[in-house]
């Protein structure tokens, strides 16, 4: 294999794993901040044990972002050199920016806040929490301007062939990157609202199948406890219901605001990528029409043997324009207009390597755009439903006896991971045959682009880079098995999972005696949490 | 010479020096939990000794790299793309140090927690030499091409300067976390670093004074001579301080050794950034390697505003966890009955 396939690959796989994490640890990290202030003003135990017991699922997932995120700053250089000089001087900054004034952020404030409970005051303590979240937002805004920039290159001219950055305005407030923040945000946020009702349904389930909870003659839960398991008392019940239904409105609400980005996204990307959306539909003639289902083979170089056979008219030009019968160019227009403005074959330019003179193919592979454009969309959708249906089902208090249900509850923690990665792999691989592209944009952008062909590192060899590939995805599958586990292990430990403290002392002397924390005796404080 | 290129070439020099100094301690006291730890308490000191900082201190590596590629593109594609599979080491050392700290206490298994501190120890070891022979030598060279591409191979890049960098920063990091360790705990593990900080001073500086006196012969100048004569001079009192159990001065004075062997080093290979062995002429230089005046405005405006905000509140955090950590204070290890039994998870012993 070409040392470019085989750097594709690396990056897509580091990149997806990485943004497994990433979301959990943005949309969690709100939710815990959010609960923690809700414990702050009010006092209320439950919200401490919710804050404890969500706060360690949360670093369990925080750290595998961290040290997965190493690679990819590092991959550009490695595997990336020729887009490295290519872009430098404008996509270096919004990465130095990002580690400057998001990552010291998070690190520092996180670190905080892990070992701080008693040597802070409580304000303190919570701001710490909300600093470093904060921090988590704003890089995500760094690196999407420097995706965004990617795929609608602003605020540079270019000079000796390369890019060079005249305003920074312009690239720190591309419009590209403008609705992709909210977007990614509100994703992340779906991430973790499935995240709450998954575990919380387990956990009430398990306590109705345990014979703790009952549920009485008018279907109302009655909580109980269970002697002898620290934590499974009647304030477990509060813990997890209280956790069901703050993931099912997050979840709601995040789809909503997917939606509303998505959609104003979408209109974007008809102009600056047409080709992406026009492979995002499979649209091989210009037309109105939004296909529900087609068939055909989505890889064939022809596209004439693709069949849409469910159309809805006008949706397209809904999609894309906000009417009803704006005509639409599909692939086989934009075809033409593409290799008409950037040619048939790669240019002869050391650069390009062995592939100089290879066939330009623009129509990204509709396979992977097609349905990964649909599976962002399904599988969003399908878990606002379920969290809509979890409200609902769980209006008196618990959650129905249903085995089947259960597991449906805690594998739709699955769906907006997957919603998240068919996205970005949507998002990047409808951009090809390009790394920077071109758009087709009365401001005189349309020149600024890179060719994924140009970009890797040319004085690397494919072995080397296979060599990364196979250790880098070995070590990421073993830590993912490892990252599991322990979720596990810490999800079934429930609440006194999360907190030692609930084992020595006595539950309500600690959480009301002491209901906002406070400073202990000076030598009690060394360590209120060890590693 | 061009003065926005020169103010970032010294900046880039700062983080890397920033770096050193802090997660050089981590790295150290990471290292030592395989043969200076003598129990399982004991190496929970260690960990906790930098439990809240580590990460803070990694983000230095990742500024650095960041600033390299916004300010230097060409150095950054050229030294990262060159050494390509030592690279890869140190994200993978990085990799299993960063998920050791986190995982290691999760589960109450001696076997589960050998094994991550295993990954701690030899993660600090590895992620300390690498990033040491890539500074060494983006100082003394690389077989670059005209287009600043590795000739020769995958293994190419290997010299002595590797090797002399690789001992010079793990050898610097295991001093600097014994200091640490002597001015953050208290009691037997206290003592005892102080003990071996005197005795391995000497044999611990020595590569990365041999680093920086190699490059004096390469290309130095008066001044940095001078500063590798004062770092020598900050190493003596940081060795007499630790002998009369004055921690806090032999940590700062060995730090003031870094700070003056490093400016030694950089300022000796400035205004080169990164020679090519194969032709001088293919040199990465200040000049030839560096972004935009306008980038590097933008960045410079951010960074005076930005790093003495990171530097104060690193500082606070600090101070917030100053107190010495010792065996006494390290609760028992957390087991929990689990609300949820399941017989694969239950506690094993």
């Amino acid at each position: 294999m070409d040392a470019l396939e085989i750097a594709r690959w690396q990056f897509g796989i580091t990149t997806v794993y990485h943004f497994m994490m990433v979301p959990l640890t943005i949309g969690l990290g709100l939710v815990v901040a959010v609960i923690q202030t809700l414990w702050y003003r009010t006092g209320k135990p439950e919200y401490l044990r919710m804050t404890k017991f969500w706060g360690k699922l949360f670093l369990i997932n925080f750290i595998m972002g961290v040290a997965t995120g190493i690679v990819q700053e590092f991959q550009f250089g490695m595997a990336w050199s020729e887009y490295s000089r290519f872009v430098g001087d404008v996509f270096g900054a919004p990465l130095a920016l990002e580690a400057l004034l998001a990552f010291f952020v998070e690190s520092t404030f996180l670190g905080l806040w892990i070992f701080g409970w008693k040597q802070l005051k409580p304000a303190v303590h919570l701001a710490c929490l909300w600093v470093a979240v904060i921090g988590s937002v704003f890089s995500a805004y760094f690196i999407i301007v420097a995706n965004s920039w990617m795929q609608h290159p602003v605020g540079v001219e270019m000079v000796n062939g390369r890019p060079v950055m005249t305003d920074a305005w312009a690239v720190f407030t591309n419009n590209t990157a403008l609705v992709a923040v909210p977007h990614t945000l509100f994703g992340a946020l779906a991430v973790a609202g499935g995240f709450l009702l998954g575990i919380a349904w387990y956990h009430l389930w398990r306590r109705r199948h345990d014979g703790i909870d009952t549920v009485g003659a008018d279907g109302k839960v009655i909580p109980g406890e269970a002697a002898g398991i620290l934590g499974r008392d009647r304030s477990d019940h509060t813990v997890w219901i209280r956790s069901l239904r703050i993931g099912a409105v997050v979840a709601m609400i995040s789809f909503a605001g997917t939606a509303f980005t998505g959609d104003l996204q979408g209109k974007l990307m008809f102009e600056q990528q047409p080709m992406k959306m026009a492979a995002a539909e499979a649209a091989c003639h210009d037309g109105t029409g939004f296909s529900v289902l087609s068939v055909g083979n989505l890889g064939a170089k022809n596209c004439d043997d693709i069949v849409a056979v469910i159309e809805v008219p006008g949706i397209l030009s809904f999609l894309a324009k906000g009417d009803f019968t704006t005509e639409v160019k599909g692939v086989n227009s934009l075809l033409g207009e593409y290799q008409a403005k950037y040619g048939t074959t790669l240019p002869d330019n050391p650069i390009y390597g062995d592939r100089a003179g290879q066939q330009i193919q623009y129509v990204p592979v509709m396979e992977v755009t097609y349905w990964g454009f649909r599976m962002m969309i399904g599988f969003g959708g399908v878990a606002a439903l379920a969290a809509l249906l979890a409200l609902w089902a769980t209006r008196k208090g618990t959650v129905p006896a249903s085995r089947g249900l259960m597991r449906l509850a805690v594998f739709g923690i699955l769906a907006p991971f997957g919603a998240n990665a068919a996205g970005w792999i949507f998002t990047e691989m409808g951009r090809q045959p390009f790394v920077v592209a071109p758009n087709p944009d009365p401001s005189g952008i349309d020149q600024v682009f890179m060719f994924t062909a140009a970009a890797v590192s040319s004085g690397v060899s494919a072995g080397e880079i296979l060599t990364s590939l196979v250790v880098l995805t070995s070590i990421y599958a073993v830590l993912l098995v490892v990252e599991v586990k322990l979720l596990v292990k810490y999800i079934r430990g429930g609440v006194a999972s999360a907190m030692p403290e609930l084992a020595h002392a006595p539950v309500d002397e600690n959480e009301d005696g002491t209901p906002r924390g406070g400073p202990g005796k000076p030598d009690d404080d060394v360590l209120a949490f060890a590693y | 010479m061009e003065l926005l290129p020169t103010i970032w070439f010294v900046a880039i020099a700062v983080l890397w020096t920033g770096y050193l100094f802090l997660e050089g301690f981590d790295l150290g006291v990471g290292m030592l939990m395989k043969g200076f730890a003598r129990d399982n308490t004991e190496r929970r000191v260690l960990i906790n000794t930098i439990g809240p900082v580590w990460d803070g201190n990694e983000v230095w590596l990742l500024t650095a790299g960041g600033a390299t590629f916004a300010a230097f593109p060409l150095w950054y594609a050229s030294l990262f793309s060159a050494l390509y599979l030592p690279l890869l080491l140190v994200l993978v050392a990085l990799i299993f140090r960063a998920v050791a700290f986190e995982y290691r206490g999760k589960v109450d298994n001696p076997r589960w927690r050998a094994r991550w501190d295993w990954a701690i120890s030899a993660g600090s070891f590895v992620a300390a030499f690498g990033v040491g022979a890539a500074l060494a030598l983006t100082t003394t060279g690389l077989p670059l091409d005209a287009n600043g591409d590795r000739e020769g191979g995958p293994f190419a890049w290997f010299s002595g300067y590797a090797v002399l960098g690789g001992l010079a920063v793990v050898g610097f990091s295991l001093l600097h976390g014994l200091g640490f360790l002597a001015l953050k705990t208290d009691g037997e593990v206290r003592h005892r670093a102080r003990a071996w900080f005197v005795r391995l001073l000497p044999v611990l500086l020595l590569p990365m004074a041999g680093w920086a006196v190699s490059l004096q012969f390469l290309s130095g100048e008066a001044w940095t001579i001078a500063a590798v004569v004062a770092a020598v001079v900050a190493a003596v009192l940081a060795w007499n301080f630790a002998r009369k159990g004055a921690e806090g001065r032999a940590f700062m004075s060995l730090g003031t050794f870094l700070l003056l062997g490093s400016a030694s080093i950089f300022g000796a290979a400035f205004p080169v950034v990164l020679p090519s062995t194969l032709n001088p002429a293919f040199n990465l230089t200040v000049s030839n390697a560096s972004s935009s005046d306008y980038t590097l405005g933008l960045m410079s405006i951010v960074a005076c505003i930005g790093l003495p905000l990171v530097l104060a509140y690193q500082a606070w955090t600090y101070w917030v966890f100053r107190r010495r950590v010792s065996a006494a204070h390290i609760p028992e290890a957390h087991s929990f009955l689990p609300a949820i039994a399941a017989k694969a998870l239950a506690p094993k012993d």
